[in-house]
Parts: structure tokens; C-alpha cells; sequence
């Protein structure tokens, strides 16, 4: 089992409802997010092209953030997601530095926090906050080894891309373009 | 014309324009970790050479302050932790893949290994010390007798130690600054000037200055070839490393990392120590104290910038 996500970067608005739901799912404090959205603008007046990309941790497998948690509080869970055990992580922001996506943050509780692909509501069978509140439906999310999946369909069918892939993290949420 | 906008509420205070999460605590531990591990490197390498007589104030005097030094430096790292009640975790997990998992536990073994060293020496500085415990005299008079088995794990381990301060660093591909392997024996030479600086300031013995000035001289010119192969790698290497290598050659930290780091804090201090060596009168004090500020000031400069440099955004 491996779990991932596929954007549709062509169908995303960039309305931000799935940085809200988020929050308001997994009670993210003020001030801070999981997900965000990236307006990229490339040319100039009259020939412009805009990519809308919803962001969040991309819950690697080669993880720079659980190679270097010094506890183990960073950790694989099943499927690949990422997850920090909050009662394990002493806040040392080894994890912060080693995401190149900035995918983390320091909790004001104290601990590291992040996106953790709604593992609550994954495991009762329902899709991540984000992808079911998307009202274009951009977002797909699955298990890339089940071949009837919905991430594995839109990834033979589309070209896609991932970000960063030269830091060397094999990241798993993948952009349709 | 390529423009990137954070559209939600990503361009917030707390995590943007860039995270930057580790403050002042650390250079300041990385300093005294390498400068601890500098002093400890001379101490142990004279004792085996059987040359601790020689060198009175490397082998007895500036050991004195190194597990005030390590304490301290760990005393940092702790204030910088953010969930503190927890801190004790580190201890209950061994992971050899994380730098900080391991550099803690070289740390639990270096700090007391300094301890035993100095408290081998204490009563030579205070002839009235008192144990108070009978087997505490005892397990002094064997650390005595064997000091030169004491000196080779904590020559190991400070080699270990003044390595890991780079390395702590260069662990994370996400940030191209810190992300190669030469930080390690940089940070490591840094810190053995460091070490060298603080026992020729302590020393009174004109022989002991002297070889310690020469090794001094030595280390700077190896840290100077360093600092050049750092870049050389960048500017050879991807375009997020050429664009950190760029914060230094005409970027924002260009005029304190020369100013402070490469001119004040090692070319300065080397050409000062020369001149001493040739017989000029030198205030010792002089290239000691910058060579010990440019140290923890090229600390400071690339914790900062470090955390500047990316991949995205």
C-alpha cells in the first residue's frame, strides 16, 4: 500500500477551500496551515500562464524528516504517511530543516506538526478533508498499488510533475500539468 | 518574467517569507562544541605523545573550562528545544541515521570523560581538594596513573564532536548551504583554532605559546583552503547551490563573512601570530580573541543563511 495524491493543477482555482477545511478538520491554530496554495505567474501581459498548486507535505518516501529526527517521533504510519508522535518530538527543528517544502511547522504547543494526509479519516475509508471538500474535485487521492484507484488512473492518463524532485526525496504528491 | 504568489493563507508571519527556526542558540552551541572539542583534541594528542609536561596550560589549565563549555553549549541546545519537558526522549532512542540523535549521545560521553580529566587535575590548582569519599581518591589515583588511557577515547570522541558540529548541519539536502560533506572537517578546523586560540591566551609558558601559535597558523591556513573548496563545490554545483554560494560573493552576507570571518578572524590573526613568531612584539591577546570571535561569528553566519537557502519558493 501506498498512499498519494494527484492535483489537477489545470482544474485547480486556487479558492483555498481545502487550505480551510484543513484547519478547521485537524484544528490547525491560528496563524498557521498544512496546506496552502501557490500562484505561479510565468511571461508577461498579454502572454500569460498561470499554475494554481495546492501544497502540503508530500509525505515522502526517501523523508528527510524522519532520517534525522534524533527521537524517532517523525515516522512512517501505513501507506508511506508521514506522521510526528507529538508525546516524542522534542521540538529541536532538525525536521523543519530538513523539508524542502516547508511543510512543517513549530506547533505553539510545542511540537513539529504537518499535513498527515487526514490519517483519522483515511482509515474509516473517507478521503482527506482537502480532497473531499474541493469543489472542483481537483484533487485526487489513493493507493497508487491498487491499479483501480483513482491517483493511478489520472497518472496514466496525464502528464504530471512533482516538486523538487532534485532534493532527492522521492515526494508523493504528484501535479497534473 | 516568472512570479511566485502564495494565493491562501500560506503567506503567514509565522512560517513565511522563510522558516527560521533555529535562533542564536545555536551557533552558540555549535561554537562551544567545537571549541570544547578543540581544547580536548590538543589535551589528549599531547598526553599520548607523553609530552603533557611541556605543555602545562593545553594538558591541565584550558581543560578546565570545557565541561563548563559543553554544559553550557547543551544548555542552549535545551533552550532552543520548543517542546522542553520532553527533552529527555533524545536519551531513550538511538538513532544512527539522525546527526542530532548521535551527536547527543557523543556528547553524553564526552561531557564526562571531560569531567574525569579535569578532576584528575583539580588538585593541582587546589592542593586542599577533598573527595570526601575514600573510593573517590582511589578511582582519582588510577585516572592518574593512566591518563594516557583516558586520552585516546577523548581524542577520539573530540574529533567526533568537532566534526558532528558541521555535520549537524550538512545532514539536510533541503537547505544547499549547509548540504555538503566539507562542512564537517571545516567546522572541525575551525573549531581545533578555536581550541588553540583559548590555551595560548591561557598559557604563560613561552615555548608552550609558541608550538601552539605554529599549529594555530597551520589550522587557519587549512580553514582559509576550506572555505575556498566550499564554494569552489557550489559554484560547481546545482543552481540552488550556486544561488547560496551567491549569498556570500555579492549577496547579503558577503561584507560580514569577509570582513569578520576571512580578514579580522583568520588572515589577521595568522599574519599577527607570523609576526609574533618572528620575534615582533605581539599582544597574544590580540589574534586569540579575534580568531575566537571570527569563529563564532562564521557559526552565526551560516546558521543564518543556512536557513535562507532553498529549493523552492
Amino acid at each position: 500500500m501506498r498512499y498519494a495524491m494527484a492535483i489537477d493543477t489545470r482544474k485547480c482555482v486556487g479558492c483555498s477551500d481545502c487550505v480551510i477545511a484543513c484547519q478547521t478538520e485537524n484544528n490547525v491554530p491560528l496563524g498557521f496551515c498544512r496546506d496552502w496554495v501557490v500562484e505561479v505567474v510565468d511571461g508577461t501581459y498579454p502572454n500569460v500562464s498561470i499554475e494554481l498548486r495546492s501544497e502540503r507535505c508530500n509525505h515522502c518516501d526517501n523523508s528527510p524528516c524522519v532520517r534525522c529526527c534524533p527521537t524517532g517521533a517523525s515516522h512512517f504510519e501505513e501507506g508511506g504517511i508521514v506522521l510526528v508522535e507529538h508525546n516524542k518530538c522534542i521540538g529541536c527543528g532538525a525536521c523543519i530543516q530538513a523539508c524542502p517544502y516547508d511543510a512543517r511547522y513549530s506547533h505553539p504547543e510545542g511540537y513539529v506538526d504537518k499535513c498527515t494526509f487526514c490519517i483519522h479519516r483515511v482509515r474509516e475509508g473517507k478521503d482527506p478533508a482537502c480532497v473531499s471538500v474541493c469543489p472542483t474535485s481537483c484533487m485526487y487521492f489513493g493507493d497508487l498499488d491498487d491499479p483501480n484507484s483513482k491517483v493511478v488512473n489520472m497518472l496514466k492518463n496525464r502528464k504530471f510533475k512533482s516538486l523538487a524532485p532534485e532534493a532527492g526525496t522521492k515526494p508523493q504528491i504528484f501535479y497534473l500539468v | 518574467m516568472r512570479e511566485e504568489l502564495f494565493a491562501s493563507g500560506r503567506n503567514i508571519p509565522n512560517i513565511d517569507p522563510y522558516l527560521n527556526i533555529w535562533h542564536w542558540q545555536i551557533p552558540i552551541y555549535l561554537f562551544l562544541g567545537g571549541l570544547a572539542a578543540g581544547i580536548l583534541f590538543f589535551a589528549g594528542v599531547f598526553t599520548i605523545m607523553g609530552k603533557a609536561h611541556k605543555m602545562p596550560a593545553t594538558v591541565k589549565k584550558a581543560p578546565m573550562i570545557v565541561p563548563f563549555a559543553l554544559i553550557f553549549g547543551l544548555f542552549m541546545l535545551f533552550l532552543d528545544l520548543k517542546h522542553k519537558l520532553y527533552f529527555w526522549q533524545l536519551y531513550t532512542t538511538i538513532r544512527l541515521e539522525s546527526p542530532m540523535g548521535w551527536g547527543a549521545w557523543v556528547l553524553m560521553i564526552i561531557t564526562p570523560i571531560s569531567l574525569l580529566w579535569c578532576a584528575s587535575y583539580i588538585k593541582e590548582f587546589y592542593p586542599n581538594w577533598d573527595w570526601k569519599f575514600k573510593f573517590l581518591n582511589t578511582f582519582e589515583a588510577w585516572v592518574i596513573k593512566n591518563r594516557v588511557i583516558v586520552a585516546w577515547p577523548m581524542t577520539i570522541y573530540a574529533v567526533i564532536l568537532g566534526i558532528y558540529t558541521g555535520i549537524l548541519l550538512s545532514a539536510f539536502n533541503a537547505r544547499p548551504l549547509w548540504n555538503t560533506s566539507i562542512l564537517g572537517p571545516l567546522f572541525l578546523v575551525s573549531g581545533m583554532s578555536t581550541g588553540a586560540a583559548i590555551i595560548i591566551m591561557l598559557s604563560d609558558d613561552h615555548k608552550e605559546r609558541k608550538i601552539m601559535g605554529r599549529i594555530d597558523i597551520l589550522l587557519i591556513v587549512i580553514e582559509l583552503f576550506f572555505i575556498v573548496h566550499l564554494f569552489m563545490g557550489f559554484l560547481a554545483g546545482s543552481e540552488a547551490q550556486i544561488d547560496a554560494a551567491n549569498l556570500f560573493l555579492g549577496g547579503k552576507f558577503t561584507a560580514p563573512f569577509f570582513t569578520f570571518v576571512v580578514l579580522l578572524g583568520l588572515i589577521f590573526p595568522a599574519v599577527l601570530e607570523i609576526f609574533e613568531l618572528k620575534g615582533f612584539k605581539v599582544p597574544i591577546y590580540v589574534p586569540a580573541i579575534l580568531v575566537l570571535i571570527g569563529g563564532l561569528i562564521f557559526r552565526f553566519l551560516m546558521v543564518e543563511a543556512g536557513q535562507i537557502t532553498r529549493y523552492l519558493y
